[in-house]
């Protein structure tokens, strides 16, 4: 028997980084199977592919290139790899998605240090460099197949929710998908985005474990629908209704799991919520009035950047600070 | 029911259960006694016997070092040994200890003076002084000092702080059942000294039997016992007097600038036993706990009585222990000898069995320290300042408000040392800044 000395405090919650991300891949997985009844077999293939070789690279990277002895899997590349296959379409090419590994823990995430370090969100900056990269295979949409064994290179190619709105106007847009489909995933798009149903479902269980808090996304939808509001006061027909915008594309997935991604969002309630209504008028404004029909990823990148200012200016109140 | 309550705070495994139902038992004195001069905040004591010198049970061995300083009185009737040296658990350091061997069964020295309801306040406080008594829940600043604010402050509200918020220690929720009677009656002597309008007993609502009992010998005064809510750091000055009276101690200011004085459960008994039964402070009650050792007890003890001792009367550790804790697991000491005796503000002894040592992670900015910090700060931008050793950007970011209280260091996922690096980072300030003027 050999007594240790160590600091206070003597005992430590039983949480733990791998015990967090594990709670986000299980809050992910039924949007995993939802994507896989709508796109098939390749689609969960996909994900897995994404979240294996994910946390295999990221052991290359730490344990081989950078020879750290005491790596240990904690799976946050697991949720880096998912994520970011989740942000691809359904017919993404394997390769595709490794390159896109690649760029995501290589480049956005270690070449920032490592876990907690990274500026912008690792799955966000592989989407948008293959987005830049090669758009045509990055926008090959295809409709939902609907059956597990259905392969995705059957289905019929299909523009998504967002891309008929921007060129075709609302009427053609709300002919094609109703909002029974668009809340439950029955449309064209990327594998994980479809439902914001069973996203909210997984979101949902986070908040009951108490792994993240409501913050972010609330004002990040709240401040969509709002600005979606006014907008279709302005002209319906051109820029759709609010509940159209809210159900559409990938800002349930984005305002869910990515914009609360723990390190690279603020770290006071009043800095989320300034970074929710950011993400929310950066997203509007893309989606309306720039060239791509969606902007969610570049809505949250761009709020990332100013996460370091903006921690700056909201901090808690010190109990008891007296207002000098 | 309402409880009261602060903003932040935790909820770290009570483990109340082992000990809380188990009567506090006394122990015998033991044969050797290790008292140290510095068993108080402020200046150690002056010693006033020497080796070879008798002594009595409750006769005066240290005189005040300072303003700040307190009493110290025999524990035992026998024999001053030797004036040694011995590892200080609180200053980290060996430190001067006065050893007494135990000769013969309890013969008194008891202070003088008439019945206390013929006193003015200010001969109360000469009392509470010349006792040695200081703060028991483990602050052990001199009491007499806290019952007397400089003029111009004037105390409306004094609060008996029976929250017992660290885990495993049931020492105070034993008191309140067993001693509600003298708790009370020291209340009563407070509120004279401070000449209060208002009392409080602040009890977390996981001690509702305690509760119950206080509300009941209560009934017929005008002390009132509320129920707090159990949450860590409760029974947290502060935090305890916002839960109680809403009023937020200034950063940097103390409880007598809103108007309060908190004292611990036990040092109003130990108030209590000077004023009426004219006893100085040189015993206390306390928890020996935790799941390594074998039988969790509650027991008094005399001030001085080493860890063995107590290890010994609690049945012995159990093979797996592996940290033996003076205090709370929260905020205690751990310490690796089992030579060091108890001092006044010892208020456990916690021993705890074998853990994995947790994975340390990067901190992944979950903002579960900063939500949780009961004192509104950002633990771990603090961390981070205190690591670049950036002290004055710390200290503008609220380094000095920081209570130590360890809510950040518990809810990390990272397991990151926050309070380490804290307590360094202030000591370091506190030097550069001090060499410099
Ligand atoms: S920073 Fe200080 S006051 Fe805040 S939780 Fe940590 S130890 Fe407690
Ligand atoms: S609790 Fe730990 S990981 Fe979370 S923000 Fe604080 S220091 Fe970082």
């Amino acid at each position: 028997m050999k007594l240790i000395q160590s600091d206070a405090p003597h005992i430590r919650t039983k949480d733990s980084v791998r015990s967090i991300m594990l709670d986000v891949l299980l809050a992910l997985a039924p949007a995993v199977a939802v994507a896989t009844f709508f796109f098939g077999w390749y689609a969960l293939f996909l994900c897995l592919f994404g979240a294996i070789v994910g946390e295999l690279i990221e052991w290359f990277i730490v344990r081989v290139l950078r020879g750290q002895k005491d790596f240990s899997f904690d799976f946050s590349a697991a949720v880096t790899g998912l994520l970011l296959a989740m942000n691809l379409p359904p017919t993404a090419p394997w390769w595709l998605l490794l390159i896109g590994l690649l760029v995501a823990l290589g480049v956005a995430k270690h070449a920032f240090g490592g876990i907690g370090q990274n500026i912008f969100n690792p799955a966000l900056v592989g989407r948008i460099f293959l987005l830049i990269s090669f758009p045509t295979l990055m926008t090959r949409w295809v409709s939902p197949v609907r059956g597990f064994a259905k392969s995705v290179w059957d289905a019929m190619t299909s523009a998504t929710a967002l891309g008929i709105l921007k060129n075709s106007g609302f009427s053609a847009a709300i002919q094609r998908f109703s909002y029974t489909d668009l809340f439950f995933g029955n449309v064209g798009g990327c594998i994980g985005e479809t439902s914001a149903f069973v996203l909210l479902l997984g979101f949902i269980y986070l908040l009951i474990r108490k792994r993240v808090n409501p913050v972010i996304p609330a004002t990040y939808i709240g401040t969509v629908l709002a600005f979606a509001s006014i907008m279709y006061l302005v002209n319906a027909e051109k820029f759709g209704t609010p509940l159209f915008h809210i159900l559409s594309g990938g800002l349930f997935l984005g305002a869910l799991f990515m914009a609360t991604d723990m390190v690279t969002s603020p770290m006071t309630i009043k800095g989320q919520a300034v970074f929710g209504i950011g993400c929310g008028v950066v997203t509007m404004i893309i989606r309306l009035f720039a060239g791509y029909p969606e902007g969610v990823s570049l809505a949250i990148v761009l709020m990332n950047a100013l996460v370091p200012l903006i921690d700056r200016a909201f901090k808690p109140k010190i109990f008891g600070e007296v207002k000098v | 029911m309402k409880f009261l309550t602060f903003k932040g705070g935790t909820h770290p495994p009570e483990k109340k259960e082992l000990a809380k139902d188990k009567a506090i038992v006394r122990m015998d004195p033991p044969q050797f006694v290790y008292v140290f001069l510095s068993n108080h905040a402020g200046a150690p004591a002056k010693p006033v016997v020497k080796e070879g010198d008798v002594v009595k049970t409750g006769q005066v061995i240290g005189e005040p070092g300072g303003f700040v300083s307190a009493y110290l009185h025999s524990p035992v009737t026998g024999v001053v040994r030797k004036i040694d040296k011995l590892y200080h658990p609180v200053q980290g350091r060996p430190m001067e200890v006065v050893v007494i061997e135990r000769t013969d069964e309890d013969r008194w020295q008891l202070l003088e003076h008439s019945d206390w309801e013929t006193l003015s306040r200010e001969q109360l406080l000469e009392i509470v002084k010349k006792a040695g008594i200081v703060g028991l829940g483990g602050a052990m600043f001199p009491t007499h000092i806290k019952l007397n604010p400089p003029a111009g402050k004037t105390i409306d509200t004094f609060i008996v702080n029976g929250a017992e918020c660290e885990p495993y220690l049931t020492v105070d929720h034993r008191l309140m059942l067993e001693r509600a009677e003298d708790l009370v009656l020291g209340v009563k002597i407070v509120k004279k000294i401070l000449n209060a309008r208002k009392a409080y007993i602040g009890i977390e609502s996981n001690k509702m039997d305690a509760y119950e009992h206080l509300k009941k010998v209560c009934a017929d005064s005008d002390v009132e016992v509320v129920l707090l809510k159990t949450k860590y750091p409760q029974g947290a000055e502060k935090q305890l007097i916002y839960a109680i009276t809403q009023r937020k101690v200034p950063v940097g200011g103390l409880p007598m600038d809103v108007g309060v004085v908190v004292q611990n459960v036990q040092t109003v008994i130990a108030i209590k036993e000077a004023v009426v039964d004219r006893k100085p402070l040189i015993e206390r009650a306390l928890t020996i706990t935790g799941e390594a050792i074998n039988n969790p007890m509650n027991v008094v003890a005399r001030i001085g009585t080493t860890i063995q001792q107590l290890v010994d009367i609690a049945g012995g550790m159990k093979e797996d222990a592996e940290k033996l804790i003076m205090g709370g697991p929260m905020t205690g000491i751990a310490v690796n000898r089992l030579d060091i005796p108890i001092l006044k503000g010892t208020s456990g002894v916690t021993v705890l069995a074998h853990e994995k040592e947790p994975i340390k992670k990067p901190c992944i900015r979950c903002t579960k320290c900063v939500v949780s910090c009961p004192m509104g700060l950002q633990p771990y931008l603090l961390y981070l300042l205190g690591n670049k050793k950036k002290y004055d950007q710390a200290v503008e970011e609220g380094l000095m408000a920081c209570i130590e209280c360890g809510v950040c260091a518990y809810v990390c996922p990272s397991k990151i040392d926050h309070v380490r690096v804290i307590k360094l980072t202030k000591r370091v300030y506190q030097a550069l800044r001090g060499g410099k003027k």
